[in-house]
């Protein structure tokens, strides 16, 4: 409806979702598939137990070139770049001066480039961001001739393997070159929902006809946006804008797992990013953030969404939902938001304000759902 | 009598000075795999147009609107311990409550099944 009316863009696979029945609804300015005829359910399932194929083509894609690219990439994250060895993807996030995030994003060392993938709704920012702040220093290349899809789940590396072999020997977070009928693609074995998986960039040219190849395959259906939002919030992972954005830092985002104690107060290269005195202070504890990013399942079976005040026992509000929903897989409400400090531990209960009502729920620690990461 | 459409996207059944609501099978649809409902309380009064239940899919939630001023005089039970009756069977084992109304009137204000298609098609 509305989606063919506004003025938005669409990815070389425009085509064939709308010939597989999906439902377009505008995303980060793109016309994208929301679900299928299948419907959000049986996609988050079928993710979970077979394959699932993805277009993400409306994220960013770029590459950074020169000798200096990694120790300039590094000036703008809280992340070890240079001591990435070749063949290897890592996760990033670009701060602001105040420590808050820009971005997050993933990127792979090729040897001739570090290959950036980054949010489709914050892309043209980053990308003025990092030409305005390293441009000097090393070639942003953008790449918007490059398509990116995803796929997904336990038989993901099965039906890829068809396709092109070899990509069974990737392990996860690792990235590595293939060709498929002439054409020059680059593969990494991580994802977005927990499962084991691959992310395939490859030319808008061969996007459909790659996308069919995989879809002829007995393992793979097609997943829309909707049960992405599901599987990833059931492993915890955040979404760019709802859990994270420019008034959260990595700290108080429970990000620390991303900052490498090269980069963390006493380390080699401490420091020398965006907001570092704030970040590093919040990390070794001398300036604790007052607010942390907690999982919580909710004790009854209401669902719980973003926007939801938390209360403390109470009746004091004490944070707010950030992102929520019944988990399919989980069959329970989870959720995922911010409590001032004090709430933050495991096993707290405190109450979500739904429709007036309080719901009961528990801080639980994330994944809600256990990650299938192929880790060699 | 014959059933009766709301711009809301419920649909009212009228039995004598009674009436049942459910939502449309446009609405389910839209909405996904429903899977929660909020059913108002058994003698509670609505006028039209509040709010008198909730319906969410993993995706949205959505108010359930009073299509006509009355008393709530029963919910269906069997809806809340299977909210997937409101996408296999919209307008049957998926129905939200009874009312007992109160404006009679109220009714010839609402759409038929031609002008909710209609409407549907249009929006």
């Amino acid at each position: 409806m509305s989606a063919a009316d506004a003025n938005l863009l669409t990815t070389p696979l425009n085509a064939l979702h709308l010939e597989l029945g999906a439902r377009m609804v505008p995303f980060a300015g793109y016309s994208m598939p929301v679900q299928y005829p299948a419907g959000l359910m049986a996609e988050h399932h079928h993710t979970r137990t077979a394959a699932g194929l993805f277009d993400v083509s409306h994220m960013g894609q770029l590459r950074l070139v020169g000798p200096d690219a990694a120790a300039a990439f590094e000036s703008l994250m809280p992340v070890d770049v240079i001591g990435l060895a070749v063949g290897k993807q890592r996760y990033g996030l670009l701060l602001n001066d105040e420590g808050g995030i820009i971005d997050d994003l993933m990127f792979v060392n090729r040897g001739e480039d570090l290959f950036v993938i980054v949010n489709g709704a914050c892309k043209v920012g980053d990308i003025a961001h990092i030409q305005a702040k390293i441009g000097q220093r090393c070639q942003v290349i953008p790449a918007p001739e490059r398509a990116l899809l995803a796929l997904q789940g336990p038989q993901a590396v099965t039906a890829l393997a068809r396709l092109l072999p070899g990509v069974e020997q990737l392990v996860f977070m690792t990235g590595a070159a293939f060709e498929w009928q002439g054409a020059a693609f680059y593969v990494t074995r991580s994802g977005y929902t927990g499962e084991d998986g691959f992310e395939i960039s490859l030319p808008n040219e061969q996007a459909e006809a790659f996308a069919r190849a995989l879809l002829a395959q007995p393992e793979v259906q097609p997943i829309g946006l909707g049960a992405r939002n599901s599987l990833r919030l059931e492993v915890g992972l955040c979404l760019y804008g709802n859990d994270i954005d420019t008034g959260t830092t990595p700290v108080e985002a429970g990000l620390n797992w991303a900052i490498q104690k090269v980069r963390r107060s006493g380390g080699a290269r401490a420091g020398g990013f965006p907001g570092a005195a704030k970040v590093l202070a919040q990390l070794d504890g001398t300036a604790p953030p007052a607010r942390k990013r907690v999982g919580l399942i909710a004790l009854q079976r209401v669902p719980v969404r973003e926007h939801v005040e938390l209360q403390s026992a109470d009746g004091q509000k004490i944070g707010e939902v950030t992102s929520g929903l019944l988990g399919p897989t989980i069959d329970q409400p989870v959720a995922m938001g911010y409590v001032s400090a004090e709430y933050a531990a495991t096993g707290t209960r405190l109450n979500a304000l739904v429709r007036g009502k309080p719901v009961p729920m528990e801080v639980t620690a994330t994944p809600f759902v256990p990650t299938r990461y192929h880790r060699g | 009598m014959s059933i009766k459409y709301t711009e809301d996207h419920e649909w009212i059944k009228v039995e004598g000075d009674s009436a049942i609501v459910g939502i449309t099978h446009h609405a389910q649809d839209a909405l996904g795999d429903v899977v929660f409902v909020d059913l108002p309380e058994v003698g509670k009064t609505f006028a039209q147009k509040d709010v008198a239940g909730v319906v969410e899919s993993v995706k949205a939630a959505a108010d359930v609107y009073m299509p006509i001023s009355g008393e709530v005089t029963e919910v269906n039970e069997a809806l809340r311990d299977d909210p997937s009756l409101a996408n296999s069977d919209p307008l049957g084992a998926g129905w939200f409550f009874k009312v007992k109304f109160s404006d009679a009137a109220q009714l010839d204000a609402l759409l038929d099944e031609t002008a909710y298609t209609t409407f549907t098609k249009a929006a």
